[in-house]
């Protein structure tokens, strides 16, 4: 197949093309088509060696279009769309909030076709934002620190075992800074909706000088190296595709609740080739009939099932209630105590 | 102007207005529904917002002097459950914004702490529903006013609607269908008397003049009178043309009773054979036209009585013997005899005696005037199904001759040869079978030749 030869096709462009954007990118990838005669501009927060698998499985059955390929954090990525209206034709970010204020905002374009409307209605928010995946945040646990099956599964327990045994943990428990995150940032105000305990969890952690991160990846790497025992809200889907290239942690599906961040895509109003845009939404929708994508990307697809199987399990409901959490005084609130808990001043 | 063929008919007429109607009425109610449940649907979104809006006026709060806010997560979430709209909000202070967005356009009309406002119009290319709410807080010992926005596009309103006008043109669609259907049972219905009464007066004899006893509804008891009217007109003048025939025959035959007794007693007087030869065909004709005159009054009876037939009970066989004897001179003068046969007990007839008495009479002269001299008659009453009385004789018969038209007014047979008469016998006859719900059967002796005329009453 041609699938084989692609990736020689492949130009990556690294940093130099940033200096064309006025947000910052990460990265900028771009893969011809067999027989080009169309582009797709995407701007997507997720890693290249993630969703590859999907671009290469898209462009194999629509060979005409080629595929323009940039990745920026959330905040950049919201910058890039909302502030200054780049002109991309997808935009795919796990911040649903982001996401949600993207369309609420008037910058997505209404999109209906048989594959969205089998989409089950938490994963789709006004025929605009559309979910793909479903990509709990876990609890990681180095299995140095945690050689026997005696490890804290519900935020209680965790809390306590910081409380009894604070020299153990010091300076070896890792999160996302919600400051720069907007991962972290969606998740930690999802658990301060959710339950009280957050906050008693972020003060435990404070007292232990807690490390902060900006993504899972380091994360995952500290845990690794031994340098962290215990990471807090971790991307499962990373920390799953990660755990067979390696190993050394345990992933933990908290008890109490997790919760379930939907990786979403939406057709900018801005969008040159709307008609390809759509083809692409089509493909991601359906990702639930690719096991053969979900395995190579590590992306599990949105599924009512695994969903209904396990109660502790909760996907973030799309829709205006994300838009409270980005109110700029809220969100000013909310950090201001965050900061005051995990650094304890 | 003539009405086209389609609106002569009432009931077309009817239907079509009744139709109109409903059609109207259809409208009328599509509209309703949708404008109360649009107002319904719109009040909710209101409701809604309101909730929204008061959720976040509970969170405000002042910190060291300043004013703040944690938007709460449900005061946003609500307005998400029913719809996808998209949703906007700004809160400000002392008319400056403290957050939300910035350019969502200050109410038309200004909140009191008491009573919210609401705004309809256009923000970022949709159209929006705002409410917009008032409070005071308290900053830092300074009282600042607040005033909290909340909008909602329409789009979920929009979908809503449509919706009711769905629904709202169907049930007004079945309504127009349901009323248009029963608009034509009611069409039909209403001139279902109509139908009635045209069966009723269609039923009737020809010679039927008594009053329509039928029950009409009030709309039609004018015309039903006027009706009535008409007939009792028809029934009198008729009566009066009857009663002249009577009075004229009358008049006729008493001078002529006179005539034929001086005429015999003349005869008598005569010597010459050749004068008392014409004597006598004088006094013949004299005979003739006091029968005729009899018939026209048997007639004039007939017609007056069966209107109004009395109903006496008697022995038939009776009357057929006492009906003979009372002919049996004009039999005698030509040796006729007559014979009857009847059953030893006949069932009681109910009837109009004199009528019948008229009609017997009437056939048992047609019998002797047609049969030949020295000859027989036999009448036979017989009961079985029916009661049929038959007068059977040996004369002409009444050969290849029409016997319906013999039973019209003065009509005559060709087989009459010099024998007179006015036409009336079977005339009479048969009215009265009529009358009495029976028929008249004229048909040919069996036997040998001659005439059968039989009266066929139904058993009572
Ligand atoms: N018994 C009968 N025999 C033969 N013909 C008869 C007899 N009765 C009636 N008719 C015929 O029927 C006709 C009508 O009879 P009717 O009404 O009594 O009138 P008419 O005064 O002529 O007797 C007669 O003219 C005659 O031709
Ligand atoms: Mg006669």
């Amino acid at each position: 197949m041609r699938l084989t030869d692609l990736p020689a096709a492949i130009m990556a462009i690294l940093g130099l093309t940033s200096a064309a954007f006025a947000f910052e990118i990460e990265e900028r990838a771009r893969y011809p088509a067999a027989n080009p005669e169309t582009e797709l501009r995407i701007i997507s927060t997720a890693d290249r060696a993630v969703f590859e698998p999907i671009l290469l499985a898209f462009q194999q059955q629509n060979q005409t279009i080629s595929i323009d390929y940039t990745i920026a954090s959330t905040t950049e990525l919201m910058k890039a769309v909302h502030a200054e209206g780049e002109a991309f034709d997808l935009v795919i970010s796990s911040a649903m909030d982001l996401q949600t204020k993207l369309a609420n905002d008037g910058f997505a374009r209404t999109y209906r076709s048989p594959a969205t409307d089998a989409l089950p209605d938490w994963a789709k928010w006004r025929d605009q934002v559309f979910a793909f995946t479903q990509e709990p945040a876990v609890l990681i646990l180095s299995e140095t620190a945690f050689p026997d099956e005696a490890y804290p599964t519900s935020r209680d327990e965790l809390i306590e075992l910081l409380r009894d045994q604070p020299d153990r943990f010091r300076g070896k428990v890792g999160t996302y800074d919600v400051r720069t995150s907007g991962f972290g940032y969606l998740m930690a105000t999802q658990d301060a909706r959710v339950s009280e305990n957050f906050w008693r969890l972020l003060e435990a952690m404070g007292r232990l000088d807690t490390q902060l991160y900006c993504c899972s990846g380091d994360m995952l790497h500290d845990i690794r190296e031994g340098k962290l025992a215990i990471a807090y809200n971790v991307l499962g889907s990373y920390a799953q595709a990660q755990l067979e290239d390696g190993g050394g942690y345990r992933i933990v599906m908290m008890s109490d609740f997790a919760n379930i961040m939907l990786r979403t895509v939406l057709i900018s109003t801005k969008a040159d080739n709307i008609a390809d845009a759509q083809t692409m939404i089509n493909f991601l929708a359906s990702l639930e009939s690719r096991p053969d994508l979900v395995a190579a990307s590590g992306l599990p697809a949105v599924d009512t099932d695994a969903l209904q199987s396990n109660v502790a399990l909760r996907p973030i409901r799309l829709g205006p209630g994300l838009l409270a959490f980005l109110d700029r005084l809220t969100r000013r609130n909310f950090l201001r105590n965050w900061e005051a808990s995990i650094t304890q001043e | 102007m003539k009405l086209p063929t389609v609106t002569r008919s009432i009931r077309t007429r009817l239907f079509l207005q009744l139709a109109a109607i409903s059609a109207l009425l259809s409208v009328a109610l599509f509209l309703v529904v949708r404008g109360l449940a649009e107002t319904a649907a719109e009040a909710t979104q209101d409701g809604i917002l309101a909730a929204s809006a008061t959720s976040i006026a509970d969170a405000l709060r002042s910190e060291d002097g300043e004013i703040t806010l944690d938007l709460p997560y449900s005061a946003l979430s609500m307005l998400g459950t029913t719809n996808d709209d998209r949703v906007f909000y700004k809160v400000e202070v002392n008319d400056e914004t403290l957050t939300g967005y910035d350019d969502l356009p200050p109410p038309s009309q200004s909140p009191t702490i008491s009573e919210n406002t609401f705004a309809t119009f256009y923000y970022r290319g949709d159209e929006v529903r705002m409410v917009s709410a008032s409070r005071t807080v308290s900053a830092g010992g300074v009282p600042s006013n607040v005033l909290i926005s909340v909008a909602q596009t329409r789009l979920g309103l929009a979908a809503i609607s449509q919706r009711i006008s769905a629904i709202a043109t169907g049930i007004g669609l079945v309504f127009f269908l349901v009323a248009t259907a029963l608009s034509l049972l009611a069409a039909r219905s209403a001139l279902r008397p109509l139908k009635e009464m045209t069966a009723a007066i269609t039923r009737r004899g020809p010679a039927d003049l008594r009053p329509l006893a039928i029950d009409p509804p009030t709309e039609l008891e004018p015309f039903v009178s006027a009706l009535n009217t008409f007939i009792a007109r028809l029934r009198a003048s008729l009566l009066r043309s009857e009663d002249l025939i009577a009075e004229a025959a009358h008049r006729v035959r008493t001078p002529l009773a006179t005539v034929r007794a001086k005429a015999e007693v003349t005869h008598r007087k005569l010597q010459k054979p050749e004068h008392k030869q014409t004597m006598r065909e004088m006094i013949r004709a004299i005979d003739e036209s006091s029968r005729s005159a009899g018939q026209l009054l048997d007639h004039a009876m007939v017609t007056f009585r069966t209107d109004s037939l009395s109903t006496e009970t008697f022995d038939m066989a009776e009357l057929v013997r006492e009906t003979a004897e009372r002919l049996e001179p004009a039999a005698d003068l030509k040796d006729v005899t007559i014979r009857c046969t009847t059953p030893d007990t006949t069932p009681a007839f109910t009837g109009d005696r004199i009528l019948l008495q008229s009609a017997i009479q009437n056939i048992l002269d047609n019998a002797i005037k047609y049969s030949p001299d020295d000859s027989a008659i036999d009448v036979d009453l017989s009961v079985a199904e029916t009661m049929c009385l038959s007068f059977t004789d040996r004369g002409r018969g009444f050969g290849e001759a029409d016997t319906d038209s013999l039973k019209t007014r003065f009509s005559r047979g060709a087989n009459v040869d010099d024998i007179v008469g006015s036409g009336l016998g079977l005339t009479i006859a048969d009215e009265v079978a009529r009358a009495h719900g029976g028929q008249l059967n004229i048909t040919r002796n069996e036997g040998s030749q001659g005439a059968c005329v039989s009266l066929i009453f139904p058993r009572q």
